[in-house]
């Protein structure tokens, strides 16, 4: 068991752009949850949606080669494309859902992130989405390395060592952390903030205040939506787009990592992203070389590293329980309120 | 019942004679053939209601009377079955309660519903209306709304100083107590500038040394220049300081009047303390309740009270559901 490498994967995670991907996610979902009380259990969704319009009109419009754009316009309007993706699968959940209870929320957007991962997978529109294959990644990475300044083989040191790629992909994905984070601090400061602050706590108050509470969560829904489909360009910048990578299992990440790090804090989502993955790292390293030299009997290493997930859930547990307002909530102001 | 006294026909406030759905010199609000039904159930069923300008008016009846329905109705929390209803002379029918609210009628609930993870004073500036602000785009740009937001913390600040909440001006209102949290929510509901404030129950749950104040406070807003529209229990209280009392009963509105005298109408002790209130029950002679029997005896359903309803009501009204006034009268 090499414990060293063991830490230097974790840290390494500290900064990947999986991390970013993740914390921009959560920063959205915090949009939702933390501070507009929305149950939305469809994060991943909205990443899919992000993902795949995307990567899919990078590849058929492709504008690039086809009417002479330049690439960062072509980035460009790929980001537009997705961003307009996300802002109508906001309307097309919130419309039927955000004039009732809280609740139905949740149920129409777990389901619909099903939905939308096995329209994804299914056969049936394969030329486009590539069915259960997924999108090559350099099918749609081209514009984004095209507009790579970055010309050196590897950048960082330690851990933190990355190709010149996957540190221009860093620069953007955190880059966008930190612009998703100032705007979240702008927003919750302003007379907007308050309004959402106060349709997480009752409704019908803020209703009888003459406030439109319908169209301000849909407008908090769409807001953490699109910040959400933004996680989705930078999840799949370093990889491919795979249908099962948007499984429910990914939303219930993003939870996990908002309710460690602290629902209704600017920062929270952030910390948590980065301690949950570096700690699922960690214990997923621990464990594998627990399992190389035989400190769980039979266990094949496939079964060993499932037993991180079962950690994750007792994690998430004993946050609720005995920290209901995470790392830096305020408790005061917010503990656990479904 | 024979120290009734008649209650007056006229009165300043009312353009005509006085009863129930009378007219008004000034209405503000005006109700017509508003009904809601809750399945075979009718809780509100008002055929014309008019609410006085400029004047605190209450609105009182026992429990289940359709009070509190009405007052949702008004605000546009919830849709009647049928029924038309204005404000300042243009229709609310269908208007959603938020923009009920923009146009000047501002209600209170009757549990609270102060919004306890925010400060006081933030729980104030949510009340202030038109602000800039409250744009998702304008919310970024601090200048935009920067002088508004002042303007509006210096109003909360005197309007908190009024109702003595001031030292707890920074604290979150989950920390205030009930009669401290009913005056919050009164104060937030003025930060809207208000023309209609509409009170539910605005004494339910308040420490009684806290009452007076409450009720100053009420008065202090028709002194303001605002009409105040409350739901009341306590007879007391409307006694008090309200103008104009309109009592409810079952879903209608049985009488109309001012305080001093509507306590002595037929309808409203019929309404409130059952049809036959002043029989003490307790001290009933051997031939009295010989009386009772031998007149059950003579109805059709054995039923002690239905006689003695005979003897003493005159003018209670004749629904089917008058039997829920006697289970009241049987305690």
């Amino acid at each position: 068991m090499d414990f060293l490498a063991i830490l230097s994967n974790a840290a390494g995670e500290i900064l990947s752009p999986t991390t970013a991907a993740f914390a921009l996610a959560t920063i959205g979902l915090n949009v939702h949850f933390g501070y507009a009380g929305l149950l939305n259990f469809g994060q991943a969704a909205f990443m899919a949606v992000g993902a795949y319009a995307f990567a899919i009109f990078t590849m058929q419009v492709d504008p690039t080669a086809s009417l002479g754009w330049p690439v960062w316009l072509s980035f460009l309007a790929a980001v537009f494309v997705a961003i307009l993706a996300a802002v109508a699968f906001g309307l097309l959940l919130g419309i039927p859902t955000l004039r009732l209870r809280g609740d139905y929320l949740a149920i129409v957007t777990i389901a619909a992130a099903e939905i939308v991962r096995f329209t994804m997978r299914t056969s049936e529109y394969s030329t486009v989405t590539g069915g259960s294959q997924g999108l090559r990644g350099q099918d749609y990475k081209g514009d984004i390395d095209a507009l790579n300044p970055l010309t050196g083989s590897t950048y960082g040191f330690g851990p933190w060592t990355a190709t010149a790629y996957d540190t221009w992909v860093r620069i953007l994905a955190w880059g966008l952390v930190i612009v998703a984070l100032i705007l979240v601090w702008l927003l919750m400061r302003s007379p907007w903030g308050r309004v959402i602050k106060g349709i997480r706590e009752d409704e019908d108050a803020v209703r009888s205040l003459g406030k439109n509470v319908y169209g301000y969560k849909m407008q908090a829904l769409i807001l953490g939506g699109v910040i959400g489909g933004l996680a989705g360009i930078m999840f799949v910048l370093p990889r491919a787009v795979q249908p099962d990578n948007f499984a429910t299992a990914m939303t219930f990440y993003i939870w996990t990592a908002l309710l460690l790090g602290g629902a209704a804090t600017v920062i929270g989502p952030l910390l948590g992203s980065i301690l949950f993955w570096v700690l699922l790292s960690f214990t997923g390293g621990l464990l594998s070389g627990l399992q190389s030299i035989g400190a769980f009997g039979d266990m094949t290493g496939t079964q060993a590293g499932q037993l991180r997930f079962v950690l994750v859930g007792l994690a998430l547990i004993a946050i609720v329980v005995f920290r209901p307002q995470g790392i830096l909530g305020n408790k005061k102001e917010l503990s656990f309120h479904v | 019942m024979s120290e009734t006294t008649t209650p007056p026909t006229t009165h300043p406030l009312v353009d005509g004679e006085v009863g129930p759905g009378c007219k008004k010199v000034d209405p503000i609000v005006i109700a017509d053939g508003v009904v809601r039904q809750f399945g075979g159930l009718t809780a509100v069923d008002v055929e014309h209601a008019e609410i006085p300008r400029g004047a605190i008016t209450a609105l009182i009846g026992p429990n289940g009377a359709g009070k509190t329905t009405f007052f949702n109705l008004l605000t546009g929390f919830d849709r009647p079955n049928k029924g038309a209803w204005s404000f300042e002379g243009q229709s609310l029918a269908h208007v959603p309660s938020h923009k009920v609210a923009r146009r000047g009628m501002v209600r209170t609930f009757q549990l609270t519903k102060s919004l306890g993870r925010l400060t006081v004073l933030q729980n104030m500036l949510l009340g202030a209306r038109d602000q800039r602000g409250e744009g998702i785009f304008a919310a970024l740009v601090r200048p935009l709304w920067k002088a508004q937001e002042e303007a509006n913390i210096e109003r909360a600040d005197s309007l908190l100083a009024r109702f003595k909440l001031d030292a707890k001006r920074e604290d979150y209102a989950a920390s205030l107590s009930g009669g401290q949290r009913k005056l919050l929510e009164m104060a937030r509901a003025l930060m809207s500038e208000p023309t209609l404030v509409m009170l539910d129950e605005p004494m339910a749950g308040v420490n009684p040394a806290l009452t007076q104040s409450l009720l100053d406070h009420v008065k202090g807003l028709k002194d303001d220049g605002m009409t105040v529209l409350f739901v009341e229990h306590d007879m007391h209280m409307v006694r008090h300081i309200s103008d104009w009392v309109i009592v409810m009963a079952e879903g209608r509105i049985v009488a109309e009047g001012p305080p001093e005298t509507i306590m002595q109408n037929q309808a409203v002790v019929d309404a409130y303390l059952g049809a036959h209130h002043d029989t003490d029950l307790g001290t009933l002679t051997n031939q009295q309740v010989a009386q009772i029997h031998e007149d059950a005896g003579d109805e059709v359903p054995v039923d002690v009270d239905a006689s003695a309803r005979q003897q003493t009501t005159t003018d209670a009204p004749a629904d089917p559901g008058a039997d829920a006034h006697d289970e009241e009268g049987k305690r």
